[in-house]
């Protein structure tokens, strides 16, 4: 059995990790429910856009545009939002692993990385890594969505890349977060989730339909990487928080089993004392 | 009080709040092919928005708000606006905006082979338009 003085030790060095922990949780609450915030706000600019886009794109068969079809290159590039820090349990391994395990081909995917966390791990994976706008993730703004929204498309424009993806945590509620990979380009959209009431207007598009698309295509994009952003930032701290919460209670069930043990190692102690006191006693006498 | 009949719902949004949301009699507004004021039972069109003001014709009065890059889509009964940024008169800082137009103007005077000439324009419209809204 562990003796009184090493048992003692070890419950306070959990002791002090738990209040770390416990500060942690709190922390990552409190900018939880800021980011929440934030990603509720963008929600209805969101789905005004979708709604849009969606519906233009429908009567779409017509138009040719670059944004609508594969062009030939085979290279995709993968834009990855992971946070800058670590302890947020499975967060940033989710969203290496969907790159990872997405089936492409290692030598064609282009890495933007946003979060260092996911840079550093897929690099060791040994993915080109494009670029690195890790500093963004720290306050996220439409400026630097915009911003790199317009680098991945230049790329996409100039041929070097035919598809563009997002790889990000969508966040569902403050207890589930569902790591995501969205295709952004060429725009494919799901048939199911539209509302048929709206196509049935017949939409003249100012100045033209081409240039009308490269306007606001580009605005979808940059809309779609913004709420993936924010989004990411929500759920990183849920996931943190979440993370932080466990361990701050499986601190707890360490201290309060360190505590039996301790205490018993006490009153054996005693018991033993007291047995040679006694013993000691009888041999005098 | 103006016919009821006459008004529809306008609707601003932009990336980080619902802007503004209302009923209106008409709404004037500029886009890359000119500007354009808006009434009810317009046909269905989705028009590119050119930095300016965007003059809302309310039952109570007009509302002026400046509204840079973005696109409008207007429904017989429905106009929505999704602009990147969009501010009201109060929140617009005209010192600001006049160092920034006169940034603007430096940079394209100076045409150097470095200077991006479309950012410079839109940042001096965008400096223009902040400054007019301010004005009007």
């Amino acid at each position: 059995m562990a003796s009184m003085r090493d048992i003692k030790r070890r419950k306070g060095s959990i002791q002090s990790t738990q209040q770390i922990t416990k500060a942690m949780k709190l922390v990552s609450t409190v900018k939880l429910q800021k980011a929440r915030n934030r990603a509720e706000s963008t929600n209805p600019y969101f789905n005004a856009m979708y709604q849009t886009v969606s519906s233009m794109l429908k009567r779409s068969g017509t138009i040719m545009h670059p944004y609508l079809k594969a062009n030939e290159s085979r290279k995709k590039a993968v834009v990855v939002i992971t946070s800058n820090r670590g302890l947020a349990g499975g967060y940033n391994s989710n969203v290496v692993k969907l790159v990872t395990e997405s089936g492409f081909a290692k030598e064609d995917v282009q890495i933007y990385a946003i979060g260092h966390k996911g840079k550093e791990s897929l690099e060791r994976h040994g993915y080109e890594i494009k670029s690195d706008d890790s500093d963004v993730i720290e306050a996220p703004t439409y400026t630097d969505a915009a911003e790199i929204c317009g680098r991945v498309l230049k790329a996409y424009q100039e041929g070097e890349i035919g598809e563009i993806y997002l790889a990000y945590t969508h966040f569902k509620n403050t207890v589930s977060h569902v790591p995501t990979l969205m295709k952004l380009l060429p725009v494919e959209l799901d048939e199911e989730s539209e509302e048929t009431g709206k196509s049935n207007v017949l939409m003249t598009y100012e100045p033209n339909d081409e240039e009308a698309l490269d306007v606001i295509v580009p605005k979808y994009i940059t809309s779609l990487f913004y709420g993936a952003l924010v989004e990411a930032v929500a759920s990183e701290n849920g996931a943190r928080m979440q993370a932080m919460d466990s361990a701050t209670s499986n601190a707890e069930d360490m201290i309060s089993d360190l505590s039996l043990k301790y205490n018993r190692a006490r009153q054996g102690s005693i018991t033993q004392e007291l047995t040679e006191i006694i013993a000691g006693a009888s041999a005098i006498s | 009080m103006a016919d009821n009949e006459r008004m529809f719902q306008v609707k601003i949004i932009t990336p980080d709040r619902i802007f503004y949301t209302g009923e209106a009699e008409m709404v004037e507004f500029n886009t890359t092919s000119g500007a354009i004021g808006v009434y009810k039972n317009h046909i269905p069109i989705t028009t590119v928005l050119a930095p300016g003001a965007v003059i809302i014709h309310e039952s109570s009065g007009e509302k002026v708000a400046a509204v840079h890059a973005g696109f409008a889509e207007i429904l017989s009964d429905k106009v929505t606006f999704l602009a990147e940024i969009a501010e009201w008169p109060e929140e617009i800082d005209v010192s600001r905006a006049e160092e920034a137009k006169k940034r603007a103007e430096d940079r394209l005077a100076a045409k150097t082979a470095d200077v991006d000439i479309a950012r410079a324009e839109f940042a001096l419209r965008k400096a223009l338009t902040r400054i007019d809204v301010k004005g009007m």
